[in-house]
């Protein structure tokens, strides 16, 4: 770590002993998960039986408001897959699977077949497809709250039926379009689990942190602890902490983006990820932000061919136009590179993406969050539309918030996140001492967080 | 395995208390009617029709699923709620007699808007409505509301009601009955007047003038803004402000709605070759296919004259003073 901001120490938050006891205890999270799983039935059950006005029920205030901003502007920023570790999704499946609520039971008496996931779909392919599949009918699913309802209820259904078909968080680890994106951008978070002393590992002969014990389970996202070294695959569920007799795992905070300068563990799978969330992000400004009626009716009439047109234009930019461009300037950029050489540059300046991925999807969320908070108020006084008066809050007044300073926000997100990422670029490429792999990079960057903020702000 | 008890009672006690207090909270709903309105082509008013009986009061809540939409009840003047997306309006009814009503919507929500009716039947005791609904003119006359009904002449100028108040005195008692004047186009009393012998000397335009005084005395200033009020409300959509036939709704009338072409109210040609008792018969009918809605249960008898007065004052000038009336 040649730089001086990554010379910071990281600080283990186990030491102080209330972070502590949060952490390993059992029942805080438990007690969370169900609140999410309350949550997320309510969601469902709005979307289904409440008013189908997007802006009057709980479905979509909850989700694409409440929650979505939680999650975008704090919870992956900040604490990288902290929802993985109370997501409500896939608990259900995990009690059927464990066959405990609380658990563990070292001897499983689960309903599952506890199955090992393919190894030919050990990757996030899926995950990127799964994602962009719901990007093209993401205009109706952000807006219908039946639509919404039933996206929820089938991610509900699909993580249950797999925890009883595979072993552990297989859906969450490899189907998951959610999980998908937040470990992608977990690499930029200032939070990590990370086993203090390898050694203390290698010496255990049990591998409780794999087979668990009666404190914790092994881990249900499959990683040997001692060696994991990104953020992308761990889910901070924290039962390693549980399952360590020697107390040898950390919660560590790092400076930020930290996770991104780690060159062993670059994949094509989620290089391909990091172009689908920017692109994603720039397409979702354009037309639900952007000023072109056409091309928003386009993404709303689901079915028609301007619909089509939209699909294919999406995947197509996102799938082939950004990697293809980034590809050919690599490529033609001065440089003697072998195909093998050239593909592992173009994973490697892949990575540096993530910083900006995240900005613009802050930036493009800052752009509805706070104008529209204050139905999440209303939603909760009358989830359905039922004509309810929860708490006397049902007739708070729609109001925008930070209206006024909202665009200058983006503005520094966006440039910070630019920056950042011209940075990790380049300190990527001397990883090769290929120092002409980041300037296509800087450039397509550039380019796209100014064409960002013009459509976010201009 | 004590705690894990404890888990899972806790998950059950959860889970069954959300559920046992949806499921109270919508029996709650079982006494109250729920409406909800959308725009025509999505369905508009759900349910369609319902019953009530008289003298018990019904609740009901009222929701729009798209825009705002507004809730009345023809022929109760004073009732009428704004419907407004994801929001709950609740309104008691309560009916005094027996009968059909019709409730619409009030707000220009979409072209189709004027489809947006509803049907109640109110049943129990009491004097049913339509016992005390009259026959309107236009059949007591037997007039034929769908035949043309050219002008057989047109005045040189925009006939002006103050002009004619000169020249009222000359005027036969005969030409003011309100029989004569609402079965009779303005056309035809002029053609009346002009062979009037005691009239022979006073000019066209002075004839048209007193035309116009002679429908003007059948309102008054009142009536003729709650008449422009109706106009507003419920027919400038289609036939534009001014009555001119250029309301935002006529250029989205397709052919779906077999809609003729939307008369111009201003044009001398075609308006006054009409009596009031046909243009009444076409408020109260409808136009059949022409895209007109039917407004007889909507419009007390009443209102629909006042419709029909107002109407004239797009073809003659009737700005003067109250106290200027014979």
């Amino acid at each position: 770590m040649g730089c001086g901001v990554f010379a910071v120490q990281a600080i283990n938050l186990r030491r102080n002993p209330i972070l502590n006891f949060l952490l390993v205890n059992r029942w805080p999270q438990l007690a969370i998960r169900i609140i999410t799983l309350a949550g997320f039935g309510i969601v469902i059950l709005g979307g289904l039986v409440g008013t189908p006005v997007g802006s009057q029920n709980i479905s979509i205030v909850l989700l694409w408001i409440a929650w979505w901003g939680l999650l975008i502007l704090f919870a992956v920023p900040i604490l990288g897959r902290g929802w993985c570790n109370i997501c409500p999704i896939p608990l259900v499946g995990e009690w059927l699977q464990q066959g405990t609520v609380l658990g563990p039971v070292k001897i499983l008496r689960g309903i599952s077949l506890h199955r090992p996931w393919p190894k030919r779909w050990r990757n996030i392919w899926i995950q990127n497809a799964f994602f962009l599949g719901l990007a093209v009918f993401s205009t109706v699913i952000l807006t219908n709250p039946v639509v919404t309802s039933l996206a929820v209820l089938a991610l509900l259904l699909i993580a249950t039926g797999m925890s009883l078909i595979f072993q552990k968080r297989a859906f969450c680890r490899y189907v998951c379009p959610v999980s998908g994106f937040i470990g992608l951008y977990s690499q930029a978070a200032p939070v990590e689990v990370r086993v203090i002393d390898t050694q203390i590992c290698r010496d255990h002969p049990e591998k409780t942190c794999l087979t668990g014990d009666e404190n914790g389970y092994g881990c249900p996202w499959g990683l040997y602890p001692a060696a994991i070294t990104k953020n992308v695959n761990c889910g901070v569920c924290m039962e390693c902490l549980r399952s360590c007799p020697y107390e040898n795992m950390a919660v560590n905070i790092r400076p930020f983006g930290k996770g991104l300068f780690n060159p062993r563990e670059r994949k094509l799978d989620e290089a391909f990820k990091s172009f689908i969330m920017l692109g994603g992000a720039l397409v979702y400004s354009v037309v639900m932000l952007g000023p072109w009626g056409e091309l928003k009716l386009a993404a709303y009439l689901i079915g028609s061919p301007a619909w089509l047109v939209f699909a294919a234009a999406l995947i197509f930019s996102v799938v082939v136009l950004l990697p293809g461009s980034l590809y050919l300037g690599i490529r033609f950029s001065g440089q003697r590179l072998t195909a093998f050489q050239l593909r592992r540059e173009f994973i490697n300046q892949s990575y540096a993406l993530v910083p900006l991925g995240l900005a613009a999807w802050i930036a493009f969320s800052l752009s509805f969050i706070f104008t529209n908070i204050s139905y999440v108020v209303s939603g909760i006084g009358d989830p359905f539309g039922w004509g309810w008066n929860l708490f006397g809050i049902a007739d708070h007044a729609w109001r925008p918030y930070l209206s006024t300073v909202t665009p200058y926000l983006q503005t520094v997100v966006l440039l910070a996140g630019l920056g950042y990422t011209i940075y990790t670029s380049v300190k990527i490429a001397r990883e090769t001492s290929h120092d002409q792999s980041s300037l296509p990079l800087i450039g397509l960057s550039t380019a796209l967080a100014m064409g960002h903020l013009w459509v976010l702000i201009g | 395995m004590k705690s894990e008890t404890l888990a899972r009672s806790i998950v059950i006690l959860v889970f069954v208390t959300l559920l046992t207090w949806l499921g109270l909270a919508a029996s709650d709903r079982m006494d109250i009617l729920n409406i909800t309105a959308s725009m025509p082509e999505r369905g508009g008013w759900q349910p369609g029709d319902f019953t009530a009986r008289v003298g018990e009061p019904l609740l009901v809540h009222l929701t729009s699923h798209d825009v705002v939409h507004g809730f009345a009840i023809g022929q109760m003047e004073g009732f009428e709620a704004e419907v407004l997306p994801g929001k709950v309006t609740e309104v008691e009814l309560v009916f005094s007699e027996p009968g059909t009503y019709t409730y619409y919507c009030t707000r220009w929500c979409g072209p189709n808007h004027w489809r947006m009716r509803g049907t109640i039947t109110v049943i129990g005791e009491g004097k049913p409505e339509a016992e005390v609904v009259t026959q309107p003119l236009y059949l007591r006359l037997g007039i034929d509301i769908d035949a043309e009904h050219p002008a057989e002449t047109i005045p040189p100028g925009k006939p002006s009601a103050q002009e004619g108040i000169g020249l009222w005195g000359m005027v036969p008692s005969t030409y003011a009955a309100e029989m004569l004047l609402r079965s009779s186009s303005p056309a035809e009393l002029f053609i009346r007047m002009r062979s009037d012998s005691g009239l022979e000397r006073v000019s066209d335009q002075a004839i048209w003038d007193l035309v116009a005084l002679a429908y003007w005395n059948l309102t008054s200033e009142a009536a003729l803004e709650e008449g422009q009020r109706l106009f507003s409300e419920n027919c400038a959509a289609c036939h534009g402000v001014s009555g001119q036939g250029d309301g935002v709704f006529s250029g989205q009338l397709g052919e779906d709605t077999h809609q003729a072409a939307i008369p111009d109210f201003t044009d001398p040609a075609r308006m006054l070759g009409a009596s009031p008792a046909l243009l009444q018969g076409k408020i109260v009918r409808g136009g059949m296919g022409t895209g007109m809605p039917y407004w007889g249960t909507i419009f007390t008898d009443e209102q629909t004259w006042m419709l029909v007065d107002y109407l004239w004052s797009m073809q003659f000038d009737y700005p003067i003073d109250e106290g200027s009336k014979e």
